[in-house]
């Protein structure tokens, strides 16, 4: 087990090194002008003539050969300079730090909720297979997989802020933003929820509680197809097993066979799906926080990804990449709680 | 025939083929449905009505209205079912072709080449899939083009897997050593004998991302980076629509049309195909079998 472990974090610096690579070789796609421009201080410093230009490509050695340019490029990296961002106007690491609160404020409230509800109805279609539960659940799961995330997101705003003004975009209201940037308000974690509680100020917390309604409601709703299949498929698939018939036949309530003995060991596979689900919701909220406004990691590499901002990009991508690794590992070390045969392996 | 009696007997995929077929005539006769008026570069650019940012609601010369910028609502979403399937399918084929190419070739020489493959595949997927698309999307320019490349690039590692473990799977079946012991030539196993019979699992596969890939495409258009202003592309539209999402006061759903009819029109498209690949996965999924 101890040595799986160990492969899968060997596949970690493989991974980041051939993303550093591929990200490399799309700056050094670009035309000379716009490459110099990623370095200069300012709009105005590249009118100021030859001079200038010439001093800017001394300075960061940008006539160098592309191996001594990479070499001294992921060096920087490893010393834990990221580098600069244009789109945040802060080092690429600070603004990941203090936007990753944010999202992981949203997408566990979104993922765990999600996932239960997934579970719930998964089963619930998987005993009423071909019944008007499982058509009704699947219908149900289906609309909403087919739902572009933005189409949905737009209707609740439409709905929930246009017409009744519930559920406004943002991350909080002016005056709660006032509260949480005012010096006696202490930043204990950079989750706008939990910090309200911490502070004791329950206004600001049902604030940033009626800022998240909407897109946590959105993100459930989107995603909640696949665990869902994934959850039917295996609970049809243990309700075959012959321990569940032999507990039906000693005359086991069959509530308790298909909620107790059925349901727990039909959770293996849902684990699986469910780590890659919330891996892509850290990295992947993308279009919910730039419709809903909520400034968090999504936002901030959409953004940084249509401005062509490399550092902020790169910095993205690593932080993904150890999100996807240590996920996948968390998920192969819940397996054998979830089912004691697998220890072995 | 089994297969078509499943599919007439679920109302689900039936609806889905509906749609699908709808969609279909509306691609081919869009020429009729929404003629092309004269100074059009191309049939893709949307004719506006002036240049007025306000949306104007549907009336006898806009059936849809008008949205931001007056483009025609009903222009675009005619013609862009011709841009939803280019995009859809053109990433799919390319990803397809590209995935069929990379799993038979680790399948089959294993090892070293193998490993390299596979360990690439597992770096692609390690890339969130959206941000690198607008990234290279940035790179290579606005344009239909340039987003099927992107989201190609990104789409093909599944595929790549399912033939690789297909291939490894068939490979040591009866028929094929059956096969290999009248000589039959490597390249011919692979084409006729092993590829034919991986097929149907890449089909759900394609079939499933066809939709998700139109979903992509037009969140990149929806993100800014997609196709061209007026483009006639429904992410677009949708982009369009999200300043005017709030109405005037006391009248909230003022421009509920710039939203209804694109976000109407891709969720079918994408509803359309989620429907059949969903049919296509129980087909092909024996704890389903009765």
């Amino acid at each position: 087990m101890l040595n799986y472990a160990f492969r899968r974090l060997l596949m970690l610096p493989v991974v980041m090194f051939a993303l550093s690579l591929m990200i490399f070789a799309l700056q050094m796609s670009l035309t000379p002008t716009q490459r110099l421009a990623a370095y200069a201080p300012s709009p105005d410093f590249l009118k100021g003539g030859q001079e200038s230009i010439r001093a800017l490509i001394e300075q960061y050695g940008l006539n160098d050969p592309f191996y001594i340019q990479y070499g001294r490029w992921i060096g920087n990296i490893l010393t834990g300079n990221l580098g600069w961002s244009e789109t945040a106007r802060q080092p690429v690491g600070v603004a990941l730090a203090s936007l990753l609160p944010a999202t992981i404020e949203l997408v566990f409230l979104a993922f765990f909720p999600g996932l239960l509800l997934a579970i719930y109805l998964g089963s619930r279609a998987g005993i009423h297979l071909n019944r008007w539960p499982d058509h009704l659940i699947r219908v149900f799961t289906i609309l909403g997989w087919s739902f572009p995330v933005y189409v949905f997101g737009l209707l609740m705003l439409l709905i929930f802020y246009s017409a009744l003004d519930w559920f406004p975009p943002g991350r909080l209201s002016q005056w709660a933003q006032a509260v949480v940037s005012s010096p006696g308000f202490v930043r204990y974690t950079g989750a706008n929820t939990v910090d309200a509680l911490l502070n004791g100020n329950v206004a600001v917390f049902l604030d940033a509680l009626r800022h998240l309604v909407a897109p946590v409601v959105t993100l459930i709703y989107v995603n909640l197809a696949n665990m869902t299949r994934v959850m039917r498929t295996s609970m049809l698939e243990t309700l075959r097993q012959d321990y569940v018939r032999t507990a039906r036949a000693k005359g086991m309530p069959r509530r308790v066979v298909e909620l107790h003995h059925a349901r727990r060991n039909a959770l293996l596979p849902v684990a699986t799906i469910a780590g890659m689900e919330l891996a892509y919701m850290m990295g992947g909220v993308v279009i919910t926080e730039t419709i809903f406004d909520y400034s968090g990691l999504g936002q901030f590499a959409a953004k940084s990804a249509a401005n062509l901002d490399f550092p902020a990009i790169l910095g993205f991508g690593l932080y993904f990449a150890v999100v996807l690794v240590v996920l996948n590992l968390l998920v192969d070390l819940i397996y054998p709680l979830l089912d004691p045969r697998v220890k072995t392996k | 025939m089994k297969t078509l009696r499943y599919f007439a007997r679920n109302p689900m995929s039936v609806l889905g083929v509906v749609i699908l077929v709808a969609f279909v005539l509306i691609a081919v006769f869009a020429p009729v449905l929404a003629p092309p008026q004269e100074f059009q570069m191309t049939p893709y650019d949307t004719p506006r009505a002036g240049f007025t940012a306000t949306p104007q609601p549907p009336s006898e010369e806009a059936i849809f209205g008008t949205t931001e910028g007056q483009y025609d609502i009903y222009y675009a979403v005619v013609w862009g079912t011709r841009t939803a399937f280019k995009i859809g399918l053109g990433v799919v084929a390319i990803s397809v072709l590209v995935g069929t190419i990379v799993g038979a070739v680790a399948a089959y020489y294993g090892g070293m080449v193998d490993e390299v493959l596979m360990r690439t595949v597992d770096v692609f997927m390690a890339v969130p899939f959206l941000i690198a698309a607008m990234v290279l999307t940035a790179l290579l320019g606005k344009g239909i083009v340039p987003v099927t490349i992107a989201l190609a690039t990104f789409g093909w590692m599944g595929y790549a897997r399912i033939i690789r473990s297909e291939m490894l799977r068939i490979r040591e079946m009866d028929y094929v050593h059956a096969a290999r012991t009248y000589g039959a030539s490597d390249l011919r196993l692979i084409a006729l004998h092993i590829i034919p019979n991986a097929f149907f699992p890449v089909l759900v596969l394609a079939t499933m991302a066809t939709g998700s890939m139109v979903l992509s495409a037009s969140a990149l258009s929806f993100l800014g980076v997609g196709t061209e202003e007026g483009y006639a592309d429904w992410g677009q539209f949708i982009a369009y629509s999200r300043n005017w999402i709030v109405g005037q006061p006391g009248n909230p759903f003022q421009y509920w049309y710039t939203l209804a009819f694109p976000g109407a029109a891709i969720f079918l498209f994408v509803l359309s195909w989620n429907l059949v690949g969903d049919t296509l996965r129980d087909i092909l999924d024996p704890r389903h079998a009765h």
